[in-house]
């Protein structure tokens, strides 16, 4: 190795540092120009759950506006409003309505959004293909089994009702950050958040079709789409919610009369984005073609009351 | 083999003997273990992706019907985002290497904090990288942080490290006496470097460069971290526009619900193989075509 002239490093090195510095500045230059170069672009980003519904969305409008590009993200129903309330997103899906501080964390920003009911779901209670014993469950046993008392004292089915076999009892549910956990804990155990934590969580409902799947006491849920999916390796519990046992389909869910576990699925606007052309149009779009949107994504399409106000709520964003 | 061969032979010492052989098997166990689950695991995705090995899994964008799904967003994202990172990370890590290799001083305490630090980096978990980034675009004040420069800049930090340390490397196979004759004929010592040593290491620099480049496209977990896992149905068509990769797409097929999605998932996994292994391909040919032996 050769002792080099200092002086030359000193000229080859910060030129090299020169170029890379012009090359940061010219990506510079283009972040202040993005906005405009991206502007037929409509960002949504959200639940997981409501993804395909928006993807589907996307799809049909695309199909008549090849123009405009709509991305859609799966960040949770909290995640999508962490960004849509810093002015990331032009849409911010959600399968719960948005919480009091979400809200006020928009306001903060100056975020003014619109909310708009898009489709209905039945959380579906599956269990093991083997599971021959049940076949309906009460609100009060789902709750034995997830209530926060639950964690490490109920661990076998003969403990929810008099009856059952003792087979152990593994369960699986969605993720903290998503908006199926915060709707699940405050339908079945009266308080969101509220959750025993020695269950399966996971973003991923793979991972529960799969868990259902390989052990005979095992108990999860997810969206009736996902169910529909995987009918021929799960079986879906009927749900009793003081009026009987009903099992979950699109008929019972768009009624309401599977209760609790039915809601609706929203997708929340930015009024600052809806006064872009191609961001009303799709809003627009969405709730217009609800109907063939719904059906191609196998979510439960809204009564005529749900479409209603829908229709209001999209008028009013221009 | 020849060497325990060797020793059978000889047969001076038994008990060594039968120690190497047994050793040697379990070497050639080991060996078969790794081979045999690479082979599953291959032979598996293949028959997984069955089906779906036509043109369309090229020319069609991302569907919810998986029967109208493509790949085509994920493949040119890959392409482009890795394009991208080769001119940021390549020209960048090439000159920090010849600086430190031909011109720093290495009794200075700056350059051995800059070796010291190059080494860990290369050891850096990938995720890392990409919060640095995150870090970085929110500075900037870019609000979509899922865009092609993004995801370019935390693939190049990735790989810079190791596009140093190769080029270094390669740089160090290049003899003494090559800059010595060059200096003594006369030659400034930019001249030498830029006449002589870097010529002479192009061979090592493009392999170690094509397999960090490699490395970037199968990487997913700092894009994830920019929030990359998108359901994405055009070319991306900017440095500031969204993308999706070949990885994140396989990623976001396997928790899709239909089977059929999963089907794809394989079937754009094995297209990654391919591109993968070429890539080391060429390596392997530059190395062995254009490599000098002095």
């Amino acid at each position: 190795m050769p002792r080099f002239n200092l002086k030359v490093a000193a000229v080859v090195i910060p030129a090299a540092l020169l170029l890379a510095a012009c090359g940061g500045t010219n990506s510079g230059d283009g972040a202040s120009s993005a906005p405009t170069a991206s502007s037929s672009e409509i960002r949504i980003d959200g639940s997981s759950t409501v993804a395909p519904l928006a993807a589907a969305a996307g799809e049909l409008f695309k199909a008549e506006n090849a123009s405009v590009n709509v991305s859609v993200g799966t960040s949770g129903t909290g995640g999508g409003f962490k960004k849509f309330c810093a002015g990331e997103t032009d849409i911010s899906n959600a399968s719960r309505p948005i919480k009091d501080e979400e809200a006020a964390e928009c306001a903060a920003a100056g975020i003014e959004f619109t909310e708009i009911v898009v489709a209905n779901d039945a959380l579906t209670i599956v269990v093991n293909k083997e599971n021959d014993w049940a076949t309906c469950l009460t609100v009060d046993e789902l709750k034995k089994m997830w209530e926060p008392a639950a964690e490490g004292t109920v661990t076998s089915w003969s403990q929810i009702r008099a009856g059952f076999p003792d087979v152990p009892l593994d369960l699986y549910g969605a993720g903290t950050d998503s908006g199926t956990f915060d709707y699940f804990t405050k339908a079945i155990n009266g308080e969101e958040g509220a959750s025993r934590t020695d269950y399966n969580p996971t973003e991923d409902d793979n991972v529960t079709v799969q868990g259902v799947e390989g052990a005979k006491g095992a108990l999860g849920y997810f969206g009736l789409s996902y169910f529909e999916e995987n009918m021929d390796k799960l079986t879906a519990v009927e749900v009793d919610g003081g009026t009987g046992c009903v099992a979950p389909s699109i008929e019972t869910a768009q009624a309401g009369t599977y209760a609790p576990l039915s809601r609706p699925l929203f997708i929340y606007v930015n009024k600052a984005s809806a006064a872009r052309a191609e961001v009303l149009a799709f809003a627009e779009y969405f709730v217009a073609n609800d109907d063939a949107i719904t059906s191609k994504a196998l979510f439960v399409p809204l009564s005529a009351d749900q479409k209603t106000t829908a229709q209001t709520a999209v008028a009013g964003l221009k | 083999m020849t060497t325990a061969a060797n020793w059978s032979i000889e047969g001076k010492n038994h008990e060594r003997n039968f120690k190497s052989i047994m050793f040697l098997g379990l070497l050639w166990l080991s060996l078969f273990v790794a081979f045999l689950f690479l082979i599953i695991l291959l032979v598996t995705t293949a028959m997984n992706g069955m089906g779906r090995y036509d043109i369309r899994l090229f020319t069609d964008y991302n569907n919810t019907t998986p029967a109208d799904a493509g790949a085509r967003a994920a493949i040119l994202g890959s392409l482009f985002v890795v394009t991208v990172t080769a001119f940021m990370a390549i020209p960048i890590g090439i000159a920090a290497a010849v600086y430190l290799e031909e011109f720093a001083d290495r009794t200075k305490w700056y350059n051995k904090l800059i070796e010291l630090n190059i080494q860990n980096l290369a050891a850096v978990p990938a995720i890392l990288y990409g919060m640095l980034t995150l870090g970085i675009l929110t500075l900037l004040g870019l609000k979509n942080k899922n865009v092609v420069i993004g995801g370019s800049l935390a693939l190049a930090l990735l790989i810079l490290p190791v596009v140093i340390l190769t080029t270094r490397e390669a740089l160090r196979a290049v003899p003494q006496e090559i800059r010595d004759g060059s200096l003594a004929l006369g030659a400034t010592e930019v001249q030498t470097v830029t006449k002589q040593t870097l010529p002479a290491a192009i061979p090592g620099i493009a392999t170690g460069t094509i397999l960090a480049v490699s490395r970037a496209i199968g990487e997913a977990a700092p894009l994830l971290l920019l929030g990359a896992l998108v359901f994405i149905t055009y070319d991306p068509n900017g440095l500031f526009a969204g993308f999706t990769t070949m990885p994140i797409q396989i990623f976001s097929w396997t928790s899709a619900a239909q089977d059929e999605f999963k089907q794809l998932a394989a079937a754009t996994s094995m297209l990654l193989l391919v591109i993968l292994l070429s890539m080391n391909g060429v390596a392997i040919f530059i190395r062995n075509k254009f490599a000098k032996r002095w």
